[in-house]
Formats: structure tokens, C-alpha cells, sequence
């Protein structure tokens, strides 16, 4: 069966002017339960790539730049 | 043909599979029982932010303090909560190193709070007795659990999901098989002794709010330890006591009743009004929410606005602080100030997990499955109502037992057979070009566990219910995986299908009504003790079939009297007379 594509927006959001993954950094990659923030290979900062979050912020937290904000997925909202 | 690259073999004494709370204690207990043991860690996601309390935790719900309770009356509450069926040897083994292990954290940097002469500051919740102990400072349990694992030199693998155990020819356990979350590699790891810590099953029911991630337990917990401890042969019991949980409404998070009970706050319905003695999460206390949330005076509601300023200040520090800290970004989008009005509550969806209610892998006193050399604790293990204390102290357990048993046993042999077929079902949905993704199936599946398993159970709905799980077995050849983070949620999926099966089975088994909401049976209504005062056990038969059976509950250790036996069956509010 063909598979489609259905957009959604996510709940994290990385601010790319203070993201320093492009320097290497990958604590909020690394902390994150689900594993749903990814490397964006057009920019090298962070970003989340799947949908599949469970607000629970060590991401947020956890990052040295304050660059990671968790807002509420929008269906619980 | 190409011939499958060999997969490679790690060699271990003791493997621990699951990060969060026990496993951390297993592994750092066995290595410092002997420091020459290899012992690894291993974690689908990242031991330094995993598991139910990756964000720390408010409270111990179950702290046993000289002075304030004893380890007899805990294991008499609990057997009371428990409606009876419980094993209570495993109790009070929990019970008799409770205030030990808050010591042993303690000395580790664990706050808990302490009251002005720095005696530990115990606050009561329960019916009958004094058990919780406050950490509004909880937030950085994991960082000590992290530091812990390192000086003990514990071998940490992060992003592997085991996928099945491995056994001998002997049927003892010989390791696991697992696969890299991010790389879709898979390895062998041979271990003389495993530790099953992987928590929950709590991607089981589909929350109200129908997204897939937002459940009330970290929804990596999703029965991974379950479903391999189930194909490994191992008895499960209590499957059928579903856990279930006063949330707040679309948020999902715990209301908290008990940091919020010892300070005034009380769950009430929509005329304010307070409707359970006891905001302790039991059975009966569900059945009681369920029948108000349902009833011409609902919904339920956590209320908190009759509290002085300071106070209500306090418990937003706790709360907005500790374990689900995005509650108060929630608040803030629906404009819900505490001071002002109630907030609406709701029940979780279904789950088995040991923590809150009764099920999950079957273990002893010593931590020990009916697997000889797999071990496991926490809320995936089946000492109930052990929350994150019991964690830790059935981790101890398992360390030390695992530690024990390896230094009796030799290099395990392993299946190869057995490797390669687990290999290719692993990654089968990768292999394929199309199909249907691991999000649509486990959607299905939730969706149905909410249609046919939720309680009230009714017995033909339940039949049903199993009828479109093995039509969605049917489907498994068709799941399809784009990426390694995709086949991490296929297997997933897989597992969440072996738990929704055990769910409908353990429910059927057991014809009577018990736990209150947790197993209540419209068509079998009452308690009914002659025939089922024992435990319900699940597994594997030699055929490869899911099986129930029963159990005997073991003689007490302590005796109950019949006004303590019937304690909790009276926690709904008496109306005056004249009300």
C-alpha cells in the first residue's frame, strides 16, 4: 500500500539563533525519552523530527542556550 | 542469496535492561556487590533522562518511617488495598528495607523533606496509615542515579530496544537480543542473569485526547519487559488488574492529590463538593471517581481554590517543578489559575503497571521470575502498589540475586537458530517497500483496547476485542518502517499488540468483579472469594498458546481482622442526615 504524508505541527520548537548544534552540541538530542529531535542536515541545528512528544522537557531544561521551548501538543491544548 | 552479515555478541554477566529507576539500582547494586562482574545497562533511550521519573518525582507514596508507621501495618494496608490478593512475603520485603533505601538516597543527595528538628516531615494519605513523604526538591533524582552508575562503572549502552531474551537449551536465561534505536543494527548480548526493569505498559488504552505520545505513564514504557518476558516463558499475573488513574482532563498528568491533599486541596465534584474519605489511587477510590465523573454531579475536579495564597504558591512550586513540570504551561493555555477555579479531572487510559495497581511480570521475594536467572523490579514487576520507593528497593534486590546467581553458572550457550529468526522478524519492516506504518496499526490497536477492554468489561465485548487483535496479527507481515527511528516504533507496535492480547485474556479469565474499577465485570458483578481468592497468572504453553491459570495466594504472614479486611470498601462520603 502507498504510504502519504500527513503533515502536523509539533509541539518543540528550537530558537536556531541560540541553537549551538552546529558547534556540536547534542544534549537535548540525547535526553530526549522518544528520540524525536534530530539534526535538520540543511541547517545542523536541532529540530524535531517526529511528532511523538510527551511534553516532558528535559530538552528545554537540559539545553545550555535556552534554546528549546515545549509547548503543549496542540490536540491536548 | 546474500549471506546476513554475522551478528555481533557482547559477553556480560548481568544485563539490566530498562534505565530508569530500578535498573539503575540493579546494575550499581551487583557491580558494588562484586566489582568484577560485567554488568551493562541497557536503555532504548538515555539513562541520564529516562523512564516514569526522567523529570525527577514530588513524593514518596509508600516511605515506611520508624515512628510513623511500621513494615506489618504497611503490608496489612496494602494487602487491604489489594483486595486480598497479594503475595505478602514480597510486601514486607519491600516494606522491611523501605526506610533503609530512603537512607541510602539520602546519603546519595536525595531530598526528601525534614521537618524543623530534621526528623523526616511523613504526611498521611492512605486510609489507614502514614506513608508519604514529600520531595519538593525531587527534580534531580536521575542526575544521582547517573553519578552513581558511573563511579560504580556500570557499562551504559543508550538508543538499544531488546527485542526478545535469549535461553538455553536448559530453558535458563542466556541474554537478549536487542536493536540500535538509531542504527537498525541488531546484537547479541550473552549474559549469565537479566534484569527486566522496563517499567510500565502504558501505551496500552489511547488517551481521551486521541494523541498517541500523551499518555499518563513516559510513553516509551510501552511493555517492552511484558511482552519478552511472556515470549521467554515466564509467568505474568494480575493482568486483568488494569491500572487506571485520576488525571487532569486532556493534560493527562497526575492532579496529585497527594501533594496537594496534605496541604487542603481535595478532588471534588462540580458542586465543589467532597465525595471520597481517601485520595489514595486503589480500585475503590476509582470506582468512586468513575461513578461521580459519570453521575448528574460530575465531572470530577481538583480543587484547591478555598487555599490561602502561600499555600496554593507552595504547591505550584512542587508541581510546576517536579516529574511533569509542563503541567503549569498547560494551565497557563487554558487561563486555569488554581486560586480561582477548580481544574477538571478525568480517568487515564488503561495500563499494567505494578506502581499504582497489581500486574506485571510474576516475581518472589528475591526478585526472581518462574525463568531460572531473569530477575525484575519496578513497575513492570508484580509487587503492587511499589511507586518509585519499591523501585528501587526490589532494584537492590535483583542486583544482589543476579550478582549471586552468575558467580554459580558458566558462559550460557546460545540459539543461533533462534538469533537469525528473531534478526529478520526484528527487521523485516524495513526490508519492505510499502505497507502500513507502525502509527496507523498502533492507533488501531489503542483505539480498540478503549472500545472493547475498558472498564466496565463486558465479556462478549472483550471476545470482540480479541477477534480484531488477531486480525491486526494478520496484518503484522504488511508493517512497513522507513527509517530505524520508525522500526523502533514497529517493534513497539508489536509489543503493544502481545500486551493488548494479554489484557483481553486475563480479563476473561477472572469471573468475578474485584479492584473496583480496575477489573469490574458487569456481567460477573460481585467479589466472589470461593472461587477466585488466588492470583490470575499468564504465560506461554509448550505450544506456543496464551494461557491463564490459577495461582494460590500463599498463607499470610500477618493476619487481618475482618473490620481492617473491609476498610476499603467504605471511601465514599457519608451524607449527614440532614443534607
Amino acid at each position: 500500500m502507498p504510504i502519504a504524508t500527513t503533515p502536523t505541527s509539533v509541539p518543540v520548537v528550537v530558537d536556531e539563533d541560540k541553537c549551538i548544534a552546529d558547534k556540536g552540541c547534542r544534549v537535548c538530542i540525547d535526553v530526549c525519552p522518544l528520540d524525536v529531535l534530530w539534526i535538520n542536515e540543511a541547517t545542523g541545528k536541532a529540530h524535531m523530527r517526529y511528532d511523538e512528544c510527551w511534553y516532558c522537557m528535559p530538552c528545554e531544561k537540559d539545553c545550555p542556550t535556552d534554546a528549546v521551548t515545549v509547548n503543549i501538543p496542540y490536540l491536548l491544548r | 542469496m546474500n549471506s546476513a552479515p554475522e551478528i555481533p555478541v557482547i559477553d556480560m554477566d548481568v544485563l539490566v535492561i530498562g534505565g530508569g529507576t530500578a535498573g539503575p539500582m540493579a546494575a550499581v547494586t551487583a557491580k558494588e556487590r562484586n566489582p568484577r562482574l560485567r554488568v551493562m545497562l541497557l536503555e532504548k533511550a538515555n539513562v541520564k533522562r529516562s523512564g516514569a521519573i526522567c523529570m525527577g518525582m514530588d513524593g514518596l507514596n509508600n516511605a515506611i518511617i520508624p515512628g510513623h508507621a511500621t513494615p506489618e501495618d504497611y503490608v496489612k494496608e496494602i494487602t487491604i488495598a489489594n483486595d486480598g490478593i497479594v503475595n505478602q512475603k514480597a510486601l514486607l520485603a519491600y516494606a522491611q528495607r523501605s526506610f533503609s533505601m530512603i537512607e541510602q538516597l539520602d546519603g546519595w543527595g536525595v531530598h526528601f523533606q525534614k521537618d524543623a528538628t530534621g526528623a523526616y516531615d511523613v504526611k498521611k494519605v492512605h486510609h489507614l496509615g502514614t506513608y508519604v513523604l514529600p520531595m519538593p526538591e525531587g527534580h534531580n533524582v536521575k542526575k544521582i542515579l547517573y553519578r552513581r552508575l558511573r563511579r560504580a562503572r556500570v557499562t551504559v549502552e543508550n538508543r538499544y530496544q531488546a527485542t526478545r531474551l535469549l535461553r538455553d537449551d536448559e530453558g535458563r536465561i542466556a541474554g537478549a537480543m536487542a536493536v540500535g534505536t538509531r542504527t537498525a543494527e541488531p546484537v547479541v548480548i550473552r549474559a549469565k542473569a537479566v534484569v527486566l526493569t522496563t517499567g510500565a505498559a502504558g501505551r496500552l488504552g489511547l488517551p481521551s485526547s486521541g494523541y498517541l505520545f500523551g499518555t499518563y505513564e513516559n510513553p516509551a514504557n510501552c511493555g517492552d519487559g511484558h511482552a519478552m518476558a511472556y515470549h521467554a516463558g515466564a509467568e505474568l499475573t494480575g493482568l486483568e488488574c488494569f491500572q487506571i488513574n485520576p488525571l487532569l482532563k486532556d493534560y493527562n498528568g497526575p492532579a496529585c492529590a497527594y501533594v496537594t491533599g496534605p496541604l487542603g486541596g481535595f478532588t471534588a465534584n462540580a458542586n465543589g463538593q467532597r465525595f471520597i474519605e481517601c485520595d489514595y489511587w486503589s480500585g475503590q477510590m476509582m470506582m468512586e471517581f468513575y461513578r461521580e465523573l459519570e453521575g448528574g454531579s460530575g465531572p470530577v475536579f481538583l480543587k484547591l481554590d478555598h487555599l490561602a495564597e502561600e499555600t496554593i504558591s507552595e504547591i505550584e512550586t512542587v508541581l510546576h517543578s517536579n516529574e511533569r513540570p509542563s503541567r503549569g504551561r498547560f494551565h497557563e493555555g487554558r487561563h486555569t489559575d488554581y486560586r480561582k477555579r477548580m481544574v477538571e479531572m478525568h480517568i487515564s487510559e488503561i495500563g499494567f503497571c505494578s506502581g499504582h495497581s497489581a500486574s506485571g511480570i510474576w516475581i518472589d521475594e528475591h526478585a526472581r521470575t518462574t525463568v531460572p536467572g531473569l530477575y525484575s523490579a519496578g513497575d513492570t514487576a508484580s509487587v503492587p502498589h511499589n511507586y518509585m520507593l519499591g523501585a528501587f528497593v526490589y532494584g537492590q534486590i535483583a542486583g544482589e540475586e543476579a550478582a549471586a546467581f552468575v558467580e554459580t553458572r558458566s558462559e550460557p550457550e546460545l540459539d543461533r537458530a533462534f538469533i537469525e529468526t528473531e534478526a529478520a522478524r526484528v527487521l523485516a519492516p524495513l526490508a519492505r517497500d510499502d505497507g502500513i506504518t507502525p502509527y496507523q496499526m498502533e492507533y488501531k490497536i489503542r483505539r480498540l483496547v478503549n472500545d472493547y477492554l475498558q472498564p466496565p468489561k463486558v465479556t462478549r465485548k472483550m471476545e470482540i476485542g480479541l477477534q480484531r487483535f488477531r486480525e491486526i496479527r494478520e496484518d503484522l507481515p504488511l508493517l512497513y518502517a522507513r527509517d530505524p527511528h520508525e522500526l523502533l516504533r514497529a517493534i513497539e507496535t508489536e509489543t503493544i499488540l502481545d500486551c493488548a492480547e494479554m489484557a483481553a485474556r486475563a480479563s476473561l479469565f477472572r469471573e468475578e468483579s474485584r479492584w473496583g474499577l480496575y477489573h469490574y465485570r458487569v456481567d460477573f458483578p460481585e467479589q466472589n472469594d470461593a472461587e477466585w481468592f488466588v492470583h490470575a497468572q499468564l504465560a506461554k504453553d509448550d505450544d506456543g498458546r496464551m494461557v491463564c491459570f490459577k495461582r494460590p495466594v500463599e498463607s499470610y504472614v500477618l493476619a487481618l481482622d475482618a473490620e481492617e479486611k473491609s476498610a476499603y470498601r467504605h471511601l465514599s462520603v457519608k451524607q449527614a442526615a440532614n443534607a
